[in-house]
Order: structure tokens, then C-alpha cells, then sequence
């Protein structure tokens, strides 16, 4: 074996990193780089490594360490106080978001700050929210040597523009976990209250036993009617100002009549009422709430264009650096901006060689060369060494902040979705009344005495409660389902949506290519250095896309372009130029006068052919990274919907995607973020139901205009544009299995309504007749309840294994 | 069977005890983060400084 082979084989003992060249090795253990052995050599400082011990190679890779005055504006006051939740004479607590953490090394080595630094007191994880709270003393740390201790650890917190504006939510999550706690506590008490009336065990004790039970379970019915079920009252009482009627108006009329009806039995000795029937009919609801509002906390489907820029940036002040608040950027201030920083304002470069990777912005995959005096917009990556520049607009008026002041951010979409139950349960509700009113003047022309009970037990026996469980609980599984496949959606309403959309919308650079992927090989003859030399300069000159790949492929020192003449570039063909003495030509197989570079040539890769004094030397292959199965993707969606691209790019593609296409999508390049909104809402003029489906900022307007906005991700700790649902970019192949799975799940609510309408017409024929006896009301409820849920959890369940979901 | 009062107060009481066990656990927390514990209670090691005046006696 050779000793190249042996080295690849070693892996990093901190970040498990294979090894290419040369490994560092300490304390007889071998490290990738100078940061992981940092790292390492800082635990075992420490006494620390147990880290090592709890998972394999638990570390991250310290290979681009973060430059230390990265985080001198933690020093500022103003920025401290925005960012500490607490502070008081000694002790500062601070809450993180570290989107680093993956293992339970990670929590281990992060709830054991304090043994690194001795100011840190109290260090706790929620990994779930990726979350870490940090108490710590002020006097003997500071935030900042805090941060840079995380950073050096491989776990830089998220710190962004959008953590200062931010108001502190109360979560009011608790709130309905009381009103179950309390509705649950009551359900058990009463069922266990009413059991010897079940069997009637009541005539052979006395009539205080009753009468006692009844009271009691009165008591314990009031917790549950003015606690439990307020929300019910107020989303009924909401919606009918509003002219409409929802599922909640039916339940809340149930309750309230529920509620009446049996105080008015008790208080009136005539029977022990429904209090068992009201309590359990609370408390499942409330739990159907609380399954549908488990979503993914950790995912942030809100962020805009302040949770991507930086919170801090230097700004050059007399010839001093000095670190700004980008909120109190002002206009005519001297940013300066260093490599693979993002520039937070429209600005004028005035100094350096300004490389601007636009791709986040525009999706414009190439970085682009601007010149002194030029106006950068905002949200570009400087891409090479530091450069100048002077501010021309505050943050909040750049170009790029523009999009976020359109109407459509500032619409609450989720209120105008209109689900399959809420027009259901219009239907239901009047068809209801019409009932209970038939009855009760059916038994008043008849037997007056019936007619109130018949009348309040018809709007107690079908007060809807599986008919509103079917919906909380279909989604809410299939939610989760969603999310164990990777696509995880902002709330359950999105399903139903998906299920209706028919035309879909891609976007090109980071959607449908992976340009981190893109892969460039020479296949041919050895090159000289000469011959590089000469193809570097050449492919330098022009300006097509696929020159500008092979140049940075090359990746040579840039020699100027002496010894370079007749410099000739035919479109569509190629290039031609004398380097020094020889003749070169780059360019497609009939410029080069073959036949073909390879025999089976891939579609999916553009070929660039190389000539030296007409000596054939081999070919460039550039394979476009499409991701993996666009095809088939694009094939099966096609089938049902029609699909359109935008692209911020150039059209040098256009051919390429076309063949992927179906005849009639419409292909459109260089769409600038506004066009591509305008182009979604005349789509949604049209009548259309639309997805979009994005990855970067200039997607932004579009993802949140469509009917549904979906934004794909490499890594979901990542900024990824508000949307509605949040994909991870490796399942893009199963794209048309999540639209079919959002149908099933449509089809398991319909046929879940169907079960609890069975159920309410047994009910209702008990009730018309005005004898209905509480047991009946006391078995039927729960029953179609369990019903209903058992059957959506096992059909989406179904469903999920019969799409390959679950892996 | 009088004792039936009697019993009957002693399981209200129970049961109350019960519901505000809970309304404890969901006030202190422990409702918010149901994934963390499960690890953090496999460290050997002993757990971190959690009083905070611990700190300030430094």
C-alpha cells in the first residue's frame, strides 16, 4: 500500500474528517487541521474529553476559522442590551441559537462551559430548539469572550439583525395545556362520578347518593365550561360578527346548551344531566388542538431579509476601525468589508477588488466584478480580499428591503385558506338548526312537554365533535409524516393547499441546480504548463458562462493577458486566439472540425473541446449539476399541473432546460425578484393555485405571493426565505410523492367526515324522539371520537408507507 | 355507606393533587423541552453548577 493510501484512511479524531495530505498529529492522535487540534488541545485543557467519549468523532470541522474581530461589536452596550434577556449587578443570562449542535457530545461539551471558562455559571441545551441559555457573571466575562469561546468550539450562535428588532413572544402554548390539564382532571372525575348511574346501581342505595353526584359533578363541570372551552366561545363568538359561521359555532352551541340543560336536571332533580358527555367532549377537542399545534419550533418559517444580514459592520472612521450597529448605518459612512461578509447596505466601492456572489440575491450563480465607483446592492458576499465601501442608503430603504414592503408581507395568509372543513361545516351547522327546530316544533303540535328535550338533545348529540377532530388530527399526522421525510411545513392548513395547488412554479440556481455540485473534468492529453497558460488566458477573455468555469477551473495566477492576439469569439462556436506562438482553439466538436468528444455524449453536460496548432488535446466536460432525478421530478409533476421556470440567470441553459420541460411551461431568465412576484400573481389572476418553489432572497417575494412557497435547503439550520414550507434539498426527488401523500391526506378527512356523520345520524335518531338518556350521549360522543382519531392516525399512517414516506 | 362521602373527598383531593402536579410541570418547564433530559441523564459526569448562588458566593 502506498503512503497515500494509508493517509486518506486516517480520519480526524476531533471532526472525523478524512485526511487527505499530511495529518497533525498530537498527543498521538491525528488532526485534520490546526483548528481541530486547537479545539482538542483546548478539552483536554480542560479535562474535557468525555466530549470524544460520548459519540465518534463528535467534533466540527475548524478548517475556515471565524477571524476574531468578527464579534467586537458584542462589546457595544447598546447591542448587549438588546440581546441579554436578564442582567442584574453580577449575573448576565443570555439565551443562543447554536443551529451547530447535532450530537449529545454536543450538549455534553456545551452544558460544560463553565469548566472553560470560570465566569460562565449555568449552561442548559434544548436541543430540540437548538437552544442555549447561559447565565454567566459580567464582571469576570464578557458576552463577547463568550461568543468567541463558542466560535472556537465549532459552535457559532446565529446573531442577526432580526434577534435586535424582535419583541420577546410569549409562547401562549401553556395556556392550552392548562385548559387540557384541567378539562382532563374534570373528565376523569365526573366519568368516575357517573359510573353508578351507567348501571343504574342508584336505586338500590338512596336518593341523596344521585343527588349528591349531581351536584358534584356540576362543580366540576364549571372549570371546564368558563376555563376549558372559553376559546371555543370566542373563535364562535368571532367568526359570527364576521357574518360567518365555523366549525367552532356548532360545539360552542353544544356546550353552552350541554351545560345548561344538565344544571337545569340537577337543580331541578329531574336527572344527572350530561356534564360526563360535555367534560370528555372538552377535553378530546382540546387535545385535537394541541396535536395540530406540535409543529417544528426549531424551523423559523418567518425570516426575512434581517435574519441573513450581519447585526454588526466595521466602519472606518479617521483612518480608524470602528464596529457599527448596521441599524445606525448612516448614509456616507466608510464600510469596510472583508471576505465572505455580506454587505448590509446599498453602498459606492471605493477601494479594493470587489467580487460580489450575488447568487442569495439574484440567483445569478457567477460572482461579479465591479469597478471603483460602482453602486453594490445590499445582500451581496464579497468573494475575495477586503474592500471600501461608502454607504449611499440606510438598511431599511436598500434595494433589496424593497420587496419586504410590498403588500404581501404584510398580509396574515393562513386566514384566507379555505378549508374542506370550514365549508363543511357551514352546511352542517344550518342543517343542524333546521333539524333541531323541525323537532321541537314537530313535538310542540304534538306532545309540547318533548319538545325542549328533543330540540336540546338533537343540538347535544350532534354537536360535531369527531366531524372537528377529523381535520386536527388528519393533518397533524400527516405533518409529522411530512417532517420525517424532511419537508417540514409551517402548519398543518399548508396540507389542504398543497393538495389544490396545479401549476408550479421552479426557480433555477440553487432549485433545480446544485451549483456547489457543478463538476469540471479534462479528459485527453496531458497538458503542458504552457498549454494551461495559454487556455487560462484565453478562457479568461471570454465572456461565455462556460469559459468563465473553465478559467476557475484552471485556477491559475492571473499573467495579463501579454502574448494574447487575434482574439476571436464566434457565438455558438467558440474561440480562437494566438497564444505566444501557437494557435489555440476552444470551442464545440464542429468548430474543431471532429466528429464528436465522446460516444455516448451526456445530456446533461456541455463539452468544451481544446486545439493547439489544430492538434486535438481533449475536451473539457462540465457537467450542469442538475439535482438528482429533475427529470423524473419534472416528468411525473407534469402530469397533472402545469410548470414554469424563472431563473435570475441568463438564458445559456434555456436549450438544456427545455428538454426537461414539457412543451408548454414557460421558461423565463433573468427575472429580477419583483418579476418574478408580478409573474406569480398574474398567475393567481388567472384562477390558478400556485406552488413556488425557491431557494434564495430574490425567491422571497415570490415564495410568499404564491399559494404556497416552498424553500429549499441544504441545511435547515440555514437562512432559508419565509415560506411555507421548508425543504431539505436532498429528498427534491421525492417532490411529486409529497404532492400525492398532501392529497391522500385530503381523501382521510373526507372519509374521516363521512364516519363522524354516520355517527351523528344514530345519535340524531335517539334525539328527535326526545328520550335520549345521557348514557347514550355519554357512549356515542367518546366513541365516534376514538373512532375518528384511530382512523386518520392508521390512514395516514397507510398512506405514508404506501408513498415510501417512511424509510 | 356514609363512607362513600368520606371516600369520595379523599379522591377529590388525590385528584387535585394530581392537576396541580402538573400545572407545576408546565409552569417549571418541563412540558417545553421533552428531549434533552433523556440525554442529559445518561452523563456520567456530575451535572453542571445549577444554583445560582453558587455563582455569586464565588
Amino acid at each position: 500500500m502506498s503512503k497515500t493510501a494509508i493517509a486518506a484512511k486516517v480520519s480526524c479524531f476531533h471532526c472525523g474528517d478524512k485526511i487527505a495530505s499530511s495529518p497533525i498529529l498530537f498527543d498521538e492522535k491525528s488532526f485534520c487541521c490546526q483548528g481541530c487540534q486547537g479545539v482538542y488541545e483546548l478539552l483536554s485543557h480542560s479535562n474535557l474529553c468525555d466530549y470524544y467519549a460520548i459519540s465518534d468523532n463528535p467534533g466540527l470541522a475548524q478548517k475556515n476559522p471565524v477571524s476574531k474581530v468578527k464579534f467586537a461589536y458584542l462589546e457595544d452596550d447598546e447591542i448587549q442590551k438588546q440581546l441579554i434577556d436578564f442582567k442584574d449587578q453580577k449575573i448576565s443570562r443570555i439565551a443562543f441559537h447554536v443551529p451547530t449542535m447535532h450530537c449529545s457530545s454536543c450538549i455534553w461539551l456545551l452544558e460544560s462551559l463553565y469548566k472553560i471558562d470560570k465566569g460562565i455559571g449555568h449552561c442548559r441545551v434544548d436541543f430540540l430548539k437548538k437552544q442555549l441559555s447561559i447565565s454567566f457573571n459580567h464582571h469576570e466575562t464578557s458576552l463577547r469572550k463568550i461568543v468567541e469561546l463558542l466560535s472556537s468550539l465549532g459552535y457559532e450562535p446565529t446573531l442577526s439583525l432580526s434577534h435586535l428588532e424582535e419583541t420577546k413572544k410569549v409562547s401562549n402554548n401553556n395556556q392550552l395545556l392548562y385548559q387540557v390539564g384541567v378539562a382532563g382532571f374534570c373528565f376523569g372525575n365526573i366519568m368516575l362520578i357517573s359510573f353508578p348511574e351507567y348501571f343504574g346501581l342508584d336505586s338500590l342505595s338512596h336518593k341523596t347518593f344521585s343527588r349528591l353526584f349531581g351536584y358534584l359533578n356540576m362543580g366540576l363541570a364549571l372549570p371546564v365550561f368558563l376555563y376549558s372551552s372559553q376559546s371555543y366561545f370566542k373563535s364562535a363568538y368571532q367568526s359570527l360578527r364576521k357574518g360567518i359561521i365555523n366549525i367552532d359555532f356548532p360545539l360552542a352551541l353544544g356546550i353552552l346548551v350541554m351545560f345548561f340543560r344538565s344544571s337545569y336536571e340537577v337543580i331541578s332533580h329531574s336527572g344527572i344531566g350530561f356534564f360526563d358527555t360535555l367534560a370528555g367532549l372538552v377535553f378530546f377537542l382540546l387535545i385535537g388542538k394541541w396535536v395540530q399545534q406540535r409543529t417544528f419550533d426549531t424551523l423559523s418559517f418567518e425570516r426575512d431579509y434581517k435574519s441573513y444580514f450581519p447585526v454588526a459592520v466595521s466602519v472606518l472612521k479617521e483612518g480608524k476601525e470602528h464596529t457599527v450597529p448596521v441599524t445606525k448605518l448612516k448614509v456616507g459612512d466608510r464600510m469596510l468589508i472583508r471576505n465572505q461578509e455580506i454587505i448590509p447596505a446599498d453602498a459606492i466601492l471605493l477601494n479594493g477588488e470587489a467580487k460580489i456572489d450575488f447568487s442569495f440575491v439574484t440567483g445569478e450563480s457567477q460572482p461579479v466584478d465591479k469597478v471603483l465607483g460602482e453602486m453594490i446592492y445590499a445582500g451581496g458576499r464579497q468573494t475575495s480580499a477586503a474592500i471600501e465601501l461608502e454607504v449611499c442608503k440606510p438598511v431599511s430603504q436598500s434595494y433589496l428591503t424593497q420587496l419586504w414592503n410590498s403588500e404581501h408581507f404584510t398580509k396574515d395568509r393562513v386566514s384566507q385558506i379555505i378549508t374542506f372543513q370550514s365549508v363543511v361545516s357551514r352546511y352542517f351547522t344550518f342543517a343542524l338548526l333546521g333539524i333541531a327546530i323541525t323537532a321541537a316544533i314537530f313535538w310542540l303540535l304534538f306532545d309540547p312537554s318533548r319538545s325542549l328535550a328533543a330540540f336540546t338533545a338533537v343540538l347535544i348529540i350532534a354537536c360535531p365533535c369527531a366531524l372537528a377532530l377529523s381535520s386536527p388530527f388528519a393533518l397533524g399526522n400527516a405533518l409529522r409524516m411530512f417532517g420525517r421525510a424532511k419537508f417540514y411545513l409551517k402548519s398543518p392548513e399548508v396540507i389542504e393547499q398543497m393538495a389544490k395547488t396545479n401549476h408550479m412554479v421552479f426557480d433555477k440556481t440553487g432549485t433545480i441546480t446544485n451549483a456547489a455540485q457543478a463538476a469540471i473534468s479534462f479528459i485527453g492529453a496531458d497538458l503542458t504548463k504552457e498549454d494551461k497558460e495559454a487556455i487560462f488566458t484565453i478562457a479568461n477573455n471570454s465572456v461565455h458562462p462556460l469559459s468563465k468555469k473553465i478559467a476557475s477551473f484552471l485556477n491559475l495566477h492571473n499573467i495579463g493577458n501579454a502574448g494574447l492576439s487575434n482574439f476571436k469569439e464566434l457565438t455558438g462556436k467558440g474561440v480562437s486566439a494566438h497564444y505566444g506562438k501557437s494557435e489555440v482553439r476552444l470551442g464545440s466538436a464542429n468548430f474543431l472540425s471532429i466528429n464528436s468528444f465522446e460516444p455516448n455524449a451526456d445530456v446533461l453536460a456541455s463539452y468544451v473541446g481544446v486545439s493547439i496548432n489544430s492538434d486535438y488535446k481533449g475536451f473539457f466536460k462540465i457537467s450542469h449539476a442538475y439535482r438528482e432525478g429533475l427529470k423524473e421530478v419534472i416528468d411525473s409533476l407534469a402530469l397533472n399541473r402545469e410548470l414554469s421556470l424563472l431563473s435570475g440567470d441568463n438564458n445559456a441553459e434555456e436549450a438544456r432546460l427545455k428538454a426537461f420541460f414539457p412543451k408548454d411551461s414557460t421558461l423565463r431568465f433573468m427575472q429580477s425578484p419583483s418579476e418574478k412576484l408580478l409573474y406569480i400573481n398574474q398567475l393567481k389572476e388567472n384562477g390558478q393555485q400556485v406552488v413556488m418553489i425557491g431557494d434564495g432572497l430574490n425567491d422571497a417575494g415570490a415564495l410568499k405571493a404564491a399559494n404556497i412557497g416552498i424553500s429549499v435547503t441544504e441545511d435547515t439550520a440555514n437562512f432559508s426565505p419565509s415560506s411555507d414550507v421548508i425543504m431539505d434539498a436532498t429528498v427534491f426527488n421525492q417532490l411529486p410523492k409529497f404532492f400525492q401523500y398532501a392529497k391522500d391526506t385530503v381523501k382521510v378527512i373526507r372519509m374521516s367526515f363521512v364516519v363522524s356523520l354516520l355517527y351523528n345520524l344514530v345519535g340524531l335518531s335517539f334525539a328527535v324522539t326526545g328520550t335520549m338518556s345521557p348514557i347514550v350521549a355519554a357512549i356515542l360522543m367518546p366513541l365516534s371520537s376514538i373512532s375518528v382519531i384511530s382512523f386518520t392516525t392508521a390512514a395516514t399512517w397507510i398512506y405514508a408507507k404506501k408513498r415510501s414516506l417512511l424509510q | 355507606m356514609n363512607i362513600i362521602f368520606l371516600l369520595i373527598g379523599c379522591s377529590l383531593v388525590l385528584a387535585v393533587g394530581f392537576l396541580m402536579a402538573f400545572i407545576w410541570t408546565v409552569k417549571s418547564g418541563q412540558m417545553e423541552d421533552d428531549y434533552t433530559p433523556s440525554i442529559r441523564m445518561l452523563f456520567d459526569d456530575k451535572p453542571p453548577v445549577t444554583d445560582k448562588d453558587e455563582l455569586v458566593s464565588k
